[in-house]
């Protein structure tokens, strides 16, 4: 009996990584300007050649091209990446650690909390962080979503998955409701913070790249680091401590790292669905269930499809835009539900 | 080396229900059986030796408190086989008897060559090696529950724990899995450690018995000083009487009818 997996899945890696700088290229082509694009009149195309000699640094190209591509592009397409792998990763950790189809990145309530964060900031007007407070609003009220969350479910030091879930429910129950209120007692404010819930990367800027970058990395790197863990831990938790697995220790880390990358993204995208739930199901029926080739797949697929779905909402109806999550959703889920009639693998539904 | 547990004066509730109390035994070497009626405490007594379940007193393994060892070190010493265990997930054998190598795997630590041996050494020793590259989802019970055994081999445990083991499956996979861990714990030496609610499977497959009733030992020794006409009648309350098998020559218990009290 061979070693076997390995080569397959550095393969696996391999082709990713390239099709996500391939899908950074593109993306990077696609828009009003670019050499893909219907273009404004009287005002010249900017070229292929241009964008890599801009990304290279070199030949003297004018500042608006360079400003269009370094300055609102790149960054958009680097925040949609890492928005992307950081929900999807985080939501395959969260299905294989529910053992649940239904989990997602929000199954704890993290999107009503951060999105309770963000409109308290709408409404009030606050502003003790300058521009960022907004985003930290919704940063704070995620994590202190599940640090409640987790605490409701802790008994005699052990959180069953059940009743985490069940409290997850509740307490993202209770900031919906605080933001049904929030919308209620809005005025003009109302139509932001619809469509900060509608989520979105229309925001972006190397700033916020900046911000979530660390975390997101750090995050997904830890999770990654669980990936054997949450193996063991499919086949049941009491099964797992046999194994020589500190599940509780397990299940706090994974869920502190898995709740801290997506409270980065949602406090810079607001809510964008269907991505963190639907990858990693998409992965598992293309490479399987181990979570040492599932978790880091999912992570570079969310990374390719949130940019090539950003892409569309920026090109449908030039030069206006939609929210990424109505392309998500519009495109992802016949390919889903195709892959799902064609190999059922996993006898899950 | 030889482990030996000691157990002893354990005692454990489940909020204010007493499971167990004061519980004290040495095993070391032998096939010790739980038996008992449901709810006299087998399966609790096992999940304190197994160290998920906190009890009270102490339960040492070559003298060390097992509640000073961590996961990983109580894995390598012993191996734990549940009743029955439900993987909807689609992973091969081979991945399942692996994980049973967890316990000596630091983080990023791969798989090995050595591993693989180890992996295929317990294959073959429950009889599934030509499974390895199967689903486990696609396995029958019988199969599953020898690749679950395959595991917890593969833990290379001294100790072995078992939770009614075939309680779920039918006879001929009831003695063929009996008859290999038999093997197996003579070959290695292993102690072993076996619930029952088959009183006949019991006395068949182990060295010692222990009877349990409503959380204490009511009887504790050899096969035919525990399974007695008297002490099946109090503990159990039906009648019995027991022969001699024809073949084993070990206690047989023939069920009779319900004891009026």
């Amino acid at each position: 009996m061979k070693a076997y997996y390995k080569k397959r899945w550095l393969l696996i890696i391999a082709y990713l990584s390239i099709a996500l700088l391939f899908s950074i290229f593109l993306a990077l082509m696609i828009g009003v300007m670019g050499p893909i694009g219907k273009g404004i009149p009287d005002m010249e195309k900017i070229t292929a050649k241009e964008i890599f000699e801009i990304l290279l640094g070199k030949g003297n190209w004018p500042a608006t091209h360079k400003s269009i591509i370094l300055e609102i592009r790149l960054p958009r397409i680097f925040l949609a990446g890492i928005v992307g792998a950081a929900l999807a990763t985080a939501g395959c950790a969260m299905q294989g650690l529910f053992r649940n189809p239904m989990a997602s990145p929000y199954i704890l309530g993290i999107s009503s909390g951060a999105a309770f964060g963000a409109s308290l900031v709408i409404v009030s007007g606050l502003g003790i962080f300058g521009i960022y407070t907004m985003q930290i609003s919704a940063f704070l009220f995620a994590l202190i979503d599940v640090f409640v969350v987790y605490n409701i479910a802790k008994y005699k030091g052990v959180t069953p998955i059940e009743t985490l879930l069940l409290a997850g429910i509740a307490v993202g129950c209770f900031f919906s409701a605080l933001v049904s209120f929030m919308k209620y007692i809005s005025g003009e404010e109302l139509r932001l913070i619809v469509f900060w819930l509608m989520g979105g990367l229309w925001g972006s800027s190397w700033y916020k790249v900046y911000i979530t970058f660390p975390l997101v990395i750090l995050g997904i790197c830890v999770l990654l680091l669980f990936s054997r863990e949450l193996n063991i831990m499919l086949t049941g938790e009491t099964s797992a401590m046999h194994l020589g697995v500190d599940v509780e220790a397990t299940k706090k880390i994974i869920l502190l790292f898995a709740t801290l990358v997506t409270a980065a993204v949602v406090s810079v995208s607001g809510i964008i669905g269907f991505v963190g739930l639907i990858i990693p199901h998409i992965m598992r029926i293309v490479v399987g269930p181990d979570h040492r080739i599932l978790l880091p797949s999912s992570c570079l697929t969310g990374a390719i499809f949130l940019i090539f779905a950003d892409t569309l909402t920026r090109s449908i109806i030039q030069p206006a835009e939609m929210p990424v999550g109505i392309i998500t959703a519009l495109f992802g889920v016949p390919f889903f539900i195709y892959l799902l009639r064609r190999k059922r693998k996993v006898k899950w539904w | 080396m030889v482990v030996k547990i000691k157990v002893r004066n354990i005692s454990f509730a489940y909020d204010s229900i007493e499971a167990l109390k004061d519980v004290t035994f040495e095993v070391k070497k032998e096939i010790l059986g739980i038996i008992g009626p449901n709810g006299s405490g087998k399966t609790t007594l096992l999940k304190c030796i197994a160290g998920v379940l906190k009890s009270e007193g102490a339960i040492l393994i070559d003298d060390m408190q097992i509640n000073m060892l961590d996961r990983k070190e109580i894995a390598k010493k012993m191996g734990v086989v549940p009743q029955a265990t439900i993987i909807t997930f689609p992973l091969t054998v081979l991945d399942i008897v692996l994980m049973g190598r967890n316990p000596y795997k630091k983080k990023l630590e791969f798989i090995t060559e050595q591993d693989i041996k180890i992996a295929e050494n317990a294959m073959k020793a429950t009889g599934i090696y030509h499974l390895a590259h199967r689903l486990v989802t696609e396995l029958s019970g019988g199969e599953l529950q020898k690749v679950i055994i395959a595991r917890a081999l593969a833990q290379e445990p001294e100790i072995l724990l078992l939770d009614e083991p075939t309680s779920h499956l039918d006879v001929s996979h009831q003695l063929e899995i009996l008859g290999f861990i038999k093997k197996l714990a003579i070959e290695k030496e292993l102690t072993v450690i076996a619930v029952f609610h088959d009183l006949n499977l019991a006395a068949n497959f182990c060295d010692k018995l222990m009877l349990l009733n409503k959380g204490k030992i009511f009887a504790i020794g050899n096969v035919e000083e525990v399974i007695t006409s008297e002490n099946i009648r109090k503990v159990y309350n039906v009648n019995v009487e027991i022969i001699k098998h024809p073949v084993t020559k070990k206690p047989n218990v023939i069920l009779i009818s319900p004891a009026k009290d």
